[in-house]
């Protein structure tokens, strides 16, 4: 299931960097392909030094990693985590999700045997 | 079919929300939650279905159930009913036993706040889960039981398929 076992400071600071939408965006397209901070502050309608900070924090969940090439900082991903961290959010979607659909199954049935423990409900 | 409009986990709240959307009347999916037949037939998965000996949707009441894995083992687990708003709120804390069924305080609980919103000929169900702390969160999604639940999707997509064909 879950790769490895993190920390609780691993845990904290993985979700920390996926609670916020545009650091799980910054995420998504280093996963396509590696890109320097200021393409990807092209991305965004917020300032160069406020991506930089999303990627100081996806970088310190172990998300990402940045190394500098010549006058371009380059954001690549860290696949380990980010299949870490998608999988433990997966399980507990996967669940409920799985709970939807029998629901939904059940709910599709034009009548359910099972419904006379409601009193009163049958004729 | 269920509709999956959002899921969202906050790290700050330690809260994850599950939205979905259901072809049936607010009533009608409150009677998936309130009678344990119909219950026990979506809490648990396939691999592990769950028998819910004692469930009552009422304040303060607490539910017992097992369920039974592929080599006839059980795991034990309780609810208790926080809030029971027929047809739109349903508030509960569940957590697991021991084989003896008393609460295992050493395992993690979760609170969960369920509403239903009556939207005319569909009900959304909105699914808001507390944990106590990461660790909690994460202990549970490495348990072998949601290990079962997500092998047993694949086989629930036959039942579906099914249904759908409807």
């Amino acid at each position: 299931m879950v790769a490895h076992t993190l920390t609780r400071t691993e845990t904290d600071l993985l979700f920390h960097a996926l609670a916020d939408g545009t650091r799980r965006d910054i995420v998504a397209r280093v996963i396509e392909r590696e890109q320097s901070v200021s393409t990807l502050a092209g991305r965004y309608d917020v300032s160069f030094a406020a991506v930089q900070k999303h990627v100081a924090v996806l970088e310190r969940a172990a998300l990402v990693t940045k190394q500098r090439r010549g006058r371009e900082q380059i954001v690549s991903s860290n696949m380990a985590a980010v299949s870490t961290a998608g999988e433990l959010l997966r399980s507990w979607e996967e669940l409920w999700q799985a709970r939807g659909d029998r629901i939904a199954a059940i709910l599709a049935e034009p009548r359910h045997p099972a419904a006379h423990s409601k009193e009163g409900e049958k004729p | 079919m269920t509709t999956t409009i959002e899921s969202q986990q906050d790290k700050n709240e330690l809260t994850y929300t599950f939205v979905m959307e259901f072809d049936a009347s607010a009533e009608r999916v409150w009677q998936v939650w309130e009678d344990p037949r119909q219950l026990e037939r979506w809490w648990g998965p396939p691999t592990w279905p769950a028998t819910f000996d004692q469930h009552e949707l009422r304040v303060g009441s607490e539910s017992k159930y097992y369920m039974t894995g592929p080599e006839g083992d059980r795991a034990p687990g309780w609810w208790v009913i926080d809030v029971a708003e027929p047809f739109t709120r349903i508030e509960f804390t569940d957590g697991f036993s021991d084989q003896d069924r008393n609460h295992n305080d050493s395992l993690p609980r979760t609170h969960t706040v369920v509403t239903l919103d009556d939207l005319g000929d569909r009900t959304r169900m909105t699914l808001v889960s507390h944990f106590g702390s990461l660790e909690q969160m994460e202990t549970l999604t490495q348990m072998g039981m949601l290990e079962g639940m997500t092998l047993a999707l694949g086989q629930i997509d036959g039942v579906l398929a099914s249904t759908l064909e409807r």
